[in-house]
């Protein structure tokens, strides 16, 4: 076995956090008594910075290469890439969660632990190059999800939705396993080194190609892609505000990373890749027009989720080195945008109750700062100029442009047209309607953290060039 | 193309935006005032140098290049040619104007007001500047949300229909122009406008292009059947952010035609020209008609700009000279005079609190200046010789018979709806039976501050438009040379014609040799 610590690093310490919060859990019964639920509260706070810690590691290892595992684990740009989305994204909803109010000081622990190993599961799923290894991070990451989704005191919607994502989830990655038995039994590799020189058309090899789909239905169900996307909204709507902040955006960056692997694979002009560009046009329509009717913002939130798993599928049908590299690009602004979102939604719902569309009214008045935060995000979501929002989405498009998918660029297009509504809707609710709720004077560090998350998607707007240059080099490494 | 040192196109666009960053600074309402009023200034100084303007060159001025982001092409390229001059001087001006305006028109949220009101200029004289597309775009959308705040905020009571409205409909017509955009890319290699204006492309690729711009550009200007977001937006929008509407959006959409569609799309836009011609002159009479049926001052105003704006596409699908200085006199003089009207309806509304004309009835004997201003920019509108707008209207009026005398013919009719509902309008408000006008003030000095350099160039440009015609026809020129040599058509007029600016010159030669004898 091969293994180089130092490339290590960020899951190294990842884990070590983990298992720190895994003894403070465990050695709670004891302090309670001991110390009043404050002290508790106290306990976790330190968790942000160490994902920070988890962050700059990250950060630091860039630019590293190599093996490990047997060859079934590899540090490349497009995993280091990811591992950094993924730390960055981790700290700010830690960061987020860090004074849940549906969620009891006891459980802060395990909370917390549960979410680290979520993210540790997708840091190892960024590098995993074979197809068991693949299935087992997918496994971590989910198993700590499904135990997290009904922790919200005593809210019975909370539990549907962890039913509902259990059982959606168990069925989603059973198929997987189907369909990695067929890739391997035909294939007969489970390295994705081997695989990629491998046939991949209906005429060559028909069993591989069903085994793919069936395998890559495991990652549609985590992206919410169409027709896998039925328990995003209601898991969204049920969870807390805090854990859909997370659920909504960080396992998607893990599935992004798999995807954009198995696309490596694909040529345009496949069946497969066709059938990636029908379920992502198909993904965002749905997403959008439902979208239009909801009322609750966790809910819209879940359908344009929707939708931007099917803008996410442009740059993986390109299958270009710049297609792959607008996929990984888009994921990262869509992790900011959406938990910059979240970040304003949560810290409106004082009390953890859903927010609906009306409790925005004249957010301007009552907390300007934030209602700017948030138009920010939501033009971001839109797409419009010059967030980091229509960056990425015009990445996208010049990538999946001339590809043999031309009409799939027309309908994400015209899907921008039917987005507006509902995104302008936030908007509209928080600058136009007169004041109803309670005057919420948010405290002045989540003013900050929120104003550094809508600078960081107006700076990626203006010079996208320096992020957007690691992706490119991940995107190279992968389909010279 | 000249490069120059000092990056003053850079200048004109961001000196706003600074603006904005030392706003959020100030407390008292008065110092935001002000203060904006001190950055128009400085804006509408800050184009001086424009005078520095070649024009004798036919290509871009003052141009700006830096590489943005290399990897998909994008770059930082701006410049000025004769189009964009008069458009950015326009823009540049109204900014002090519009603060002016709103001095005691806005009253709630008035930081968050010229927040927005500096953030609209900036990102209008970007889309006039910007020659590289992606920047283009990022100029065009970015201007979309402080304006919809500004109607959405500021605005009538019906403010929230009326701006989603307009937000909905520009931005669903933009989506279109971004996939066009990224097919250029693909066709040309580059995202640099003029670049790719020197590429050819296949007649069923300009075919597409050409539609998916149009669309973006006609709901923008707005032609006729996409016009209907525009008398919402304007009904609402506080009285700022009618004149931008008028004067400077709406111009975008005719910029987006000239920069765009005739250079990039040429045997597609000659194809469509029937076409086009065709809704401009449905524009032209629909908006009149329309606009004789008006009591709301501001929806009369506002379906007028249909008609207007119907002059100025009508003008650049003639294909001819005439057609294209007349279509940009049009532009410019449509800024200026409605931009005038909608700010003497924003005056009036301040003292009757209402926009109907029945509600403002008799202010000849009680508001002499003001009836003055409103006389004065109601004959400009309708196009009375002496005023500005008689020069672009005149001039497509030559180009469309000259093309063809049925065009011609057709649109008689809209210039003589154009007198007859702005006299009507004009005698209403004159001598109509007072109700409560007795009791109002007549003009103070800050508004006569806004209403006089206005007055002025209405007289300027409707008495001496060679100066003004000097800038843009050698521009006008190149668009017209390089549209009839690409557009595959043989050239149709034998004897080409005369720059107006050089045709008056050599008359007033004549004339002058004539004399002694």
């Amino acid at each position: 076995m091969n293994f180089n610590s130092a490339l290590f690093i960020p899951e190294f310490l990842q884990l070590a956090m983990t298992l720190v919060l895994f003894l403070q859990a465990l050695a709670k019964p004891q302090q309670e008594q001991a110390a009043g639920g404050a002290s508790l509260a106290a306990q976790t706070a330190w968790v942000p910075l160490g994902a920070v810690a988890v962050a700059v590691s990250a950060a630091f290892s860039l630019g590293d290469s190599g093996m490990m595992f047997w060859d079934a684990y590899k540090i490349d740009g497009l995993s280091q890439f990811f591992k950094l989305a993924v730390a960055v994204g981790f700290a700010i909803a830690a960061l987020n969660a860090s004074n849940q109010p549906t969620l009891e000081a006891s459980k802060r622990a395990d909370y917390f632990m549960l979410l680290s190993l979520s993210a540790l599961g997708l840091m190892i799923l960024a590098s995993s190059v074979e197809l068991i290894t693949i299935y087992l991070a997918l496994e971590i990451s989910s198993y700590s999800l499904y135990a997290l989704i009904p922790l919200r005191g005593k809210d019975p919607r909370a539990s549907e939705a962890g039913i509902k994502y259990i059982l959606f989830g168990a069925a989603a990655t059973a198929i997987a396993l189907f369909g990695l038995s067929y890739i391997l039994a035909s294939q007969h590799s489970s390295y994705l080194a081997v695989l990629t020189s491998k046939p991949w058309s209906w005429a060559e090899a028909p069993l591989a190609i069903g085994g793919l789909s069936l395998f890559m239905v495991g990652f549609f169900f985590k992206l919410a892609l169409f027709p896998f996307h039925f328990w995003c909204p209601d898991v969204y709507d049920g969870t807390s505000n805090e854990t859909a902040a997370y659920a909504a955006t960080l396992p998607k960056l893990g599935a992004v990373v798999i995807l954009i692997r198995l696309a490596a694979m694909l040529k345009p002009g496949l069946e497969i890749t066709t059938v990636l560009a029908v379920l992502g046009a198909a993904s965002m329509t749905f997403g959008n027009l439902a979208a239009l009717t909801q009322k609750d913002i966790k809910r819209i939130l879940g359908y344009s989720s929707v939708a931007h798993a099917g803008y996410v599928m442009l740059g993986l049908v390109a299958a270009s080195s710049k297609g792959l590299a607008a996929a990984g690009f888009y994921s990262l602004v869509y992790l900011l945008m959406n938990l910059c979102c979240f970040w304003v939604v949560c810290r409106l719902a004082t009390d953890g109750r859903n927010l609906q569309l009306d409790d925005l009214n004249g957010l301007y008045k009552r907390a300007p700062f934030l209602a700017f935060v948030l138009a920010v995000a939501a033009f971001s979501l839109v797409g419009l100029p010059p967030t980091a929002g229509f960056m990425g989405k015009l990445f996208l498009l010049t990538a999946a442009w001339n590809r043999g998918y031309d009409w799939l660029v027309i309908v994400a297009a015209v899907n921008t047209a039917i987005s507006i509504y509902y995104y302008l809707n936030l908007v509209r609710h928080a600058y136009t309607s007169e004041a109803e709720g309670e005057f919420v004077q948010p405290r002045a560090d989540s003013a900050l953290w929120g104003g550094v998350l809508a600078a960081a998607i107006l700076i990626l707007g203006a010079i996208p060039t320096p992020v957007f240059k690691w992706a490119e080099a991940a995107g190279r490494q992968l389909m010279p | 193309m000249s490069q120059s040192t000092w990056p003053i196109l850079s200048f004109l666009i961001f000196f706003p935006v600074a603006g904005c960053l030392v706003l959020p600074f100030l407390k008292e309402e008065k110092t935001i005032r002000l203060f904006t009023l001190v950055v128009g200034l400085v804006e509408a100084a800050l184009c001086l140098p424009l005078f520095n303007f070649d024009m004798t060159q036919q290509g871009y001025q003052f141009v700006e290049r830096a590489e943005w982001v290399k990897d998909w092409g994008l770059s930082y390229y701006l410049g000025m040619d004769g189009i964009s001059l008069l458009m950015v001087l326009l823009t540049a001006l109204l900014l002090p104007l519009c603060v002016l305006c709103s001095w005691s028109y806005i009253s709630k949220r008035v930081k968050e007001f010229h927040f927005s009101l500096l953030m609209m200029t900036s990102a209008c004289i970007g889309v006039f500047l910007a020659l590289d597309f992606v920047l283009f775009y990022i100029f065009w959308e970015a201007m979309l949300v402080p304006m919809f705040l500004l109607i959405a905020v500021w605005g009538g009571p019906d403010r929230r229909y009326a701006s989603l409205k307009f937000f909905l409909y520009t931005l669903a017509g933009s989506t279109l122009l971004l996939v066009a955009m990224v097919a250029f890319y693909w066709a040309g290699g580059t995202f640099s406008i003029p670049e790719l204006s020197a590429k050819t492309y296949s007649f069923k690729f300009q075919y597409w292009a050409f539609l998916a711009m149009a669309l973006a550009f006609a709901i923008k200007v707005p032609m006729f059947p996409f016009h209907t977001w525009l008398p919402a937006a304007h009904v609402e929008a506080p009285t700022a952010g009618s004149v931008l509407l008028a004067s400077v959006l709406l111009k975008m959409g005719a910029y987006g035609f000239l920069r765009f569609c005739l250079p990039l799309t040429p045997q597609a836009s000659q194809y469509f020209a029937p076409m086009m011609i065709a809704i401009s002159i449905a524009s032209i009479l629909y908006g009149g008609f329309v606009a004789l049926g008006q009591r709301d001052m501001k929806k009369l105003i506002a379906y007028s700009s249909v008609a207007h704006m119907g002059f100025v596409t009508l003008g650049i699908f003639l294909f001819s000279l005439r057609g294209f200085e007349g279509a940009l006199m049009v532009m410019l003089n449509h800024g200026i005079t409605t931009g005038g009207l909608f700010m003497l309806v924003g005056a009036i509304y301040e003292r009757s609190h209402s926009r109907e004309i029945s509600e403002n009835l008799g202010l000849g004997k009680y508001l002499p200046a003001y009836m003055f201003f409103f006389g004065l920019f109601a004959l400009s509108s309708l196009g009375f010789p002496g005023t500005n707008s008689f020069v672009g209207e005149l001039l497509v009026l030559i180009g469309a018979f000259k093309s063809n005398p049925w065009i011609g013919a057709a649109i008689v009719p809209g210039v003589m709806l154009g007198a007859a509902y702005m006299l009507r309008l004009g005698q209403k408000l004159a001598w109509g039976e007072p109700t409560k006008a007795k009791e109002w003030k007549d003009l103070n000095t800050r508004e006569w501050a806004y209403f006089v350099p206005l007055a002025i160039l209405v007289f300027y440009l409707g008495l001496a438009p060679g100066l003004t015609l000097r800038a843009i026809d050698p521009t006008l020129n190149r668009v017209l040379d390089e549209f009839r040599s690409r557009s595959g058509v043989a050239v149709t007029a034998t004897v080409p014609e005369t720059p107006l600016s050089l045709a008056l010159e050599t008359n007033a030669a004549g004339q002058a040799h004539k004399l002694p004898r």
